[in-house]
């Protein structure tokens, strides 16, 4: 399972990069998508949408089951990426490649207060059992 | 929480690194990588499935027949060929679903059924109780002494006949919904996906020299996850999804095996008889972006409906379903689902969608 250490992450399992221009690319983490499966749609926030911290805004299904993708952070939505809507496969391919919305955020210092590595890999150890 | 159950074949799933899950208390390989992949395998090649968590169940004696044919609601007097099978709801006085399964007659104090796992105690306890009620005096035995493997795909027959030595001689002459036993073993050439293949049960200790063999001869292991979707683009009902207790075959797309062409008394007749049908199950293709799963509501000129089951298909790369609406909408109509705070469109369409590889719809 893969948890780079320079990404943030969230209990509900996505990541969070903060980008050289100040903005915040998400996506799930590997270990999400290694839990739901093969993935056949996506469905990300338009841009312009201003998303508060825990809101439900993008939705990603494996053959399996669908699952929401919550804001990690509050902000507005500068880009959402049409590459994983068309092609949902590639979140299963890298994860941490195939983000899926950028946010703008509300207050920058909101993301040192998500999780780091460590911690997620912690979560992701007590969820085993 | 009890233990999980396992299936002889537990070891060679673990070993194969499959995603193992809690499927209604057995603990059973939903993947060994991607589903997708696997279900491909079996329209195109040849797959390999654990179904050992379903109960094979002999019933001996007398009068077998005569106890079936009031049994269920299918007539198991088309039956007059060993090994011949045939496909059946077993229902309640209410005329609701307690099972589905599928009735192999072998002789005439022989016949072996194949019950769903999840209702397997609840059917044995119910055959028990008519048994008992109706004065048979037959002898119902489980078989959880067999395991069960499902081969199939358009290579299902080679590689059955590689994997098994002699099985060439029963595969080349098993017509489609026919079985063959020999001794322990059964050959049946039956499955759960839309294409050829053969579900054979073998003693339980030899199954993982079974699997292996199979493997060996290109095999390849498919979880419950394609299993789930290869049976949903043929069409194929599963229980507590499609049907159930409360609901009539009638309305579940089952009209056609249960048998009343004859005056047969079988359970439920009665109150079937007395029942006003205003539902049909039929088929359904997204023609939106999204998924179709089960429960979603749908919305149609006559009333609302609801999926029972949804999924992505990867043969036809879109989202397909089985839905209960109310009876009067036909094929090429179109729906609307509700999906999360959307409506899509679908269309209603004749099911099934696939088989043996090609899309029908």
């Amino acid at each position: 399972m893969s948890i780079p250490a320079d990404l943030k992450y969230t209990k509900s399992h996505e990541w969070v990069q903060v980008e050289a221009d100040g903005t915040v690319s998400v996506g799930i983490t590997d270990h999400a998508q290694d839990l739901l499966g093969d993935m056949v749609f996506v469905e990300t926030p338009a841009v312009g949408r201003q998303l508060a911290q825990g809101e439900e805004c993008a939705v990603v299904e494996s053959v399996k089951a669908a699952s929401d993708v919550y804001a990690p952070i509050a902000g507005e939505v500068v880009a959402s990426n049409e590459e994983v809507e068309s092609s949902p496969e590639t979140i299963n391919q890298d994860a941490y490649a195939a983000w899926m919305f950028k946010i703008k955020p509300a207050n920058p210092a909101d993301v040192n207060a998500l999780m780091d590595a460590a911690t997620y890999e912690a979560l992701v150890a007590s969820e085993a059992h | 929480m009890s233990e999980l159950k396992r299936t002889p074949l537990n070891s060679n799933h673990r070993e194969l690194n499959a995603k193992m899950v809690d499927f209604g208390g057995w603990d059973m390989p939903v993947n060994y990588g991607s589903q997708i992949e696997e279900h491909h395998t079996v329209r195109t090649d040849c797959g390999l499935f654990d179904v050992s968590h379903m109960l094979p169940l002999d019933i001996k004696g007398e009068n077998v027949r005569s106890f079936l044919r009031k049994l269920v609601a299918n007539n198991v007097d088309k039956l007059q060929v060993s090994g011949k099978a045939l496909y059946s709801c077993m229902l309640n006085e209410n005329g609701g679903v307690i099972d589905d399964l599928i009735i192999y007659f072998m002789d005439e104090s022989w016949f072996r059924l194949v019950v769903n796992a999840g209702t397997a105690e609840k059917d044995l306890a119910w055959m028990q109780k008519c048994n008992d009620d109706w004065g048979m005096g037959l002898t119902l035995t489980p078989r959880r002494d067999l395991a069960m493997v499902a081969i199939q795909g358009p290579n299902a027959r080679n590689v059955l006949n590689e994997a098994m030595p002699g099985a060439d001689n029963i595969t080349e002459n098993l017509k489609p919904f026919n079985a063959a036993a020999l001794g322990e073993m059964f050959i049946a050439r039956t499955g759960y996906t839309g294409e050829d293949g053969f579900e054979v049960m073998v003693l339980a200790k030899s199954a993982p020299f079974f699997w292996k063999a199979l493997m060996e001869a290109g095999g390849k292991p498919i979880g419950l996850g394609a299993r789930d979707t290869l049976r949903l683009e043929a069409g194929m009902n599963l229980y507590g999804q499609d049907m159930d207790e409360t609901t009539s075959p009638l309305e579940s797309g089952l009209a056609w095996t249960v048998d009343m062409k004859t005056e047969r008394d079988f359970v439920g007749r009665q109150a079937l008889e007395a029942s006003e049908i205003t539902k049909q199950l039929v088929g359904l293709v997204l023609l939106d972006k999204g998924v179709l799963r089960s429960h979603q509501k749908v919305h149609t000129k006559h009333g609302e409906g609801e999926i029972t089951s949804g999924t992505f298909s990867p043969t036809m790369q879109q989202s397909i379903a089985l839905g209960r609406i109310p009876l009067g909408i036909a094929p090429g109509e179109e729906v609307e689902v509700e999906v999360r705070d959307k409506k899509l469109k679908a269309k209603v369409v004749k099911y099934p969608f696939v088989r043996n590889g090609k899309v029908l719809i």
